[in-house]
């Protein structure tokens, strides 16, 4: 239930974003999930891709500072409640999500979360009877 | 306009170098017979002391570098022993290891000697108050400049360098009419001194000695607008004596080399053939009376030229012109001395990072700026902010810690910073000397 990420390291410089998305165009490279997050420095793109691996290499070859990390995701009525339940669920076992982003899906929303520890989190979860995604569930968004 | 020393500051020049002869002698068989080092080299190169006779076979010994100074850290090639020596100093901001200089009593006293024609040249006498704004410590220029400002008699404000605030204050209340500092501080202070709303008419101030970085005919100017006094331009190295090795008169056409302790030669840095007369090139000191650290041919890497013609104000002592730049890639921050090299090592002890780096100095309302362009190593890079911020703000305490500069870090993508390009795009210096 560990999804693969690819993490891009951007310099805070317009157009960056830009030539990131166009080297994954040029191969129709398709995105299913996206994140930036920024600081006044710098940012860092988070993108979920069908085949990581291959985009990986893409980057690499353009000397994009690229790696791959790795997230959980579930799928959640899309309603406020049912997100906060699953924090809770996190939050009681003391395990802390570091970044989380999501995208709806119909009437549902896909969540993605890194977490301190991804293993625990997906036994805690699976426990209360939340539905993770798995990276195959992801390739047929 | 005053000299301090006229009998040698206006000598003739044939007697000078008579009397640079006798001493070069001297000097040479001191450290063939007190300092090993100098020993082995001179032995090496198939020259002993009974070779040199006068100045003009100074030619025939080996150079002397900084990495010299550095083998032998920290008293190696003194010529005394340490009982004889009165005083240490280090050269400014270096990594690891400074380079140490020793003086003796009489070393103290021909620097007191040397800052005192300094002071004269810059038209102070004993009824200046002279502010010293250079920093007091292992840093020669403040102590340098004291000595020499109570030896011509004037009244020394020991008021160190920083709190601009105060400077302007003190400077107002005792009414100093001479400060010493680095000129880019000049500028600083004369900002500081608009903004205190105090009327200029009120400053006693009339001249300023300014050294110990590179700065231009422009920048000159401005100072002298600013502050609206004489500024005048002082050369000296730690490893020389420190300030007081050569300074500029108030007709201001070039910087006098005390000639009779400190012998200088012009070569070219590829070659290390001596240049003739009038060509620019890398300045050579040999030290004539030094006791506590004699330095023979010591290659300086500051380029520039030398005239020997006579000088309007009556001194005869040999001129070299402001520096032009230098002949390896050191760098003067903010009067600090900066390899390339020292950031790189600092970088090689840190993981995250690679090692490829540019570094960018500025010079923003008159102070240098310093940022460092490093590239995140992607074996390090998860996806972490915090971590990137915790990595970035560690190199800035370890820059800070080594170089005692302080360098804002930002951390870029590696396609930035070229591979193959080398050295001389490691570092973009924007400031206009």
């Amino acid at each position: 239930m560990i999804i693969p990420q690819l993490s891009i390291f951007l310099e805070n410089k317009s157009g960056r974003l830009t030539e990131v998305l166009e080297a994954l165009g040029k191969e129709n490279i398709r995105i299913i999930a996206l994140s930036v997050a920024d600081t006044s420095e710098f940012g860092i793109l988070r993108l979920i891709v069908p085949d990581p691996d291959r985009a990986r290499a893409l980057l690499k070859e353009q000397h994009f500072t690229v790696n791959i990390s790795e997230v959980i995701s579930v799928r959640t009525p899309n309603e406020a409640q049912h997100y906060a339940r699953l924090l809770r669920i996190l939050s009681d076992l003391d395990i802390s999500v570091e970044y989380t982003y999501g995208f709806p899906h119909g009437k549902e929303a896909v969540i993605v979360l890194r977490c301190s520890n991804n293993e625990e989190a997906v036994k805690a979860l699976e426990n209360k009877n939340i539905e993770l995604l798995s990276a195959k569930d992801f390739k047929d968004f | 306009m005053d000299i301090w020393n006229r009998h040698i500051e206006c000598m003739d020049r044939d007697e000078l170098k008579r009397i640079q002869s006798e001493r070069i002698v001297e000097t040479v068989e001191r450290v063939y017979f007190n300092v090993p080092y100098y020993r082995h080299k001179m032995q090496e190169a198939g020259i002993g002391p009974e070779k040199v006779k006068s100045i003009d076979d100074l030619w025939k010994l080996p150079f002397t570098t900084k990495q010299d100074l550095r083998d032998n850290y920290p008293f190696g090639l003194f010529a005394v022993p340490m009982t004889e020596i009165v005083r240490i100093h280090g050269s400014s901001g270096t990594t690891g290891k400074p380079t140490v200089v020793g003086y003796t009593r009489d070393d103290i006293a021909i620097w007191s000697e040397v800052m005192a024609r300094t002071l004269t040249c810059a038209g102070a006498n004993r009824n200046d108050f002279i502010q010293i704004a250079y920093g007091y410590g292992l840093f020669t220029g403040g102590l340098g400049l004291h000595y020499g400002g109570e030896k011509i008699g004037a009244s020394v404000i020991p008021i160190s360098g920083g709190n601009t605030r105060r400077q302007i204050q003190i400077m107002h209340d005792f009414g100093s009419t001479v400060i010493a500092c680095t000129p880019s501080y000049a500028l600083y202070l004369a900002e500081a001194m608009i903004e205190s709303g105090i009327s200029r008419d009120e400053f006693k101030l009339k001249a300023g000695v300014f050294g110990a970085e590179p700065w231009t005919e422009n920048m000159r100017r401005e100072i002298e607008d600013k502050l609206k006094i004489k500024a005048i331009d002082i050369y000296g190295l730690s490893e020389v004596m420190g300030p007081g090795v050569a300074s500029e008169c108030l007709v201001q056409e070039g910087l006098h080399i005390s000639e009779d302790h400190f012998y200088p030669e012009i070569i070219d840095p590829e070659t290390l053939e001596v240049l003739p007369e009038g060509s620019m090139g890398e300045l050579v000191f040999t030290t004539l009376t030094k006791e506590g650290l004699p330095l023979i041919r010591y290659r300086t890497r500051d380029l520039t030229r030398l005239n020997y013609g006579r000088c309007k104000c009556g001194r005869s002592m040999v001129r070299m012109d402001k520096c032009i730049g230098r002949s390896d890639d050191m760098l003067i921050i903010r009067g600090v001395n900066l390899f390339p090299s020292q950031i790189e090592s600092v970088l090689l002890e840190m993981s995250g990072i690679k090692p490829h780096y540019q570094l960018i100095v500025d010079r923003v309302n008159n102070l240098d700026t310093l940022e460092l362009k490093v590239e995140v190593d992607e074996d390090f890079f998860l996806d972490k902010i915090s971590q990137l911020e915790t990595l970035r703000m560690k190199l800035q305490d370890n820059l800070q810690s080594s170089l005692g500069l302080g360098i804002k870090v930002t951390l870029v993508e590696p396609k930035i910073l070229g591979r193959s390009e080398g050295k001389s795009n490691r570092v973009i210096d924007k400031r206009k000397f």
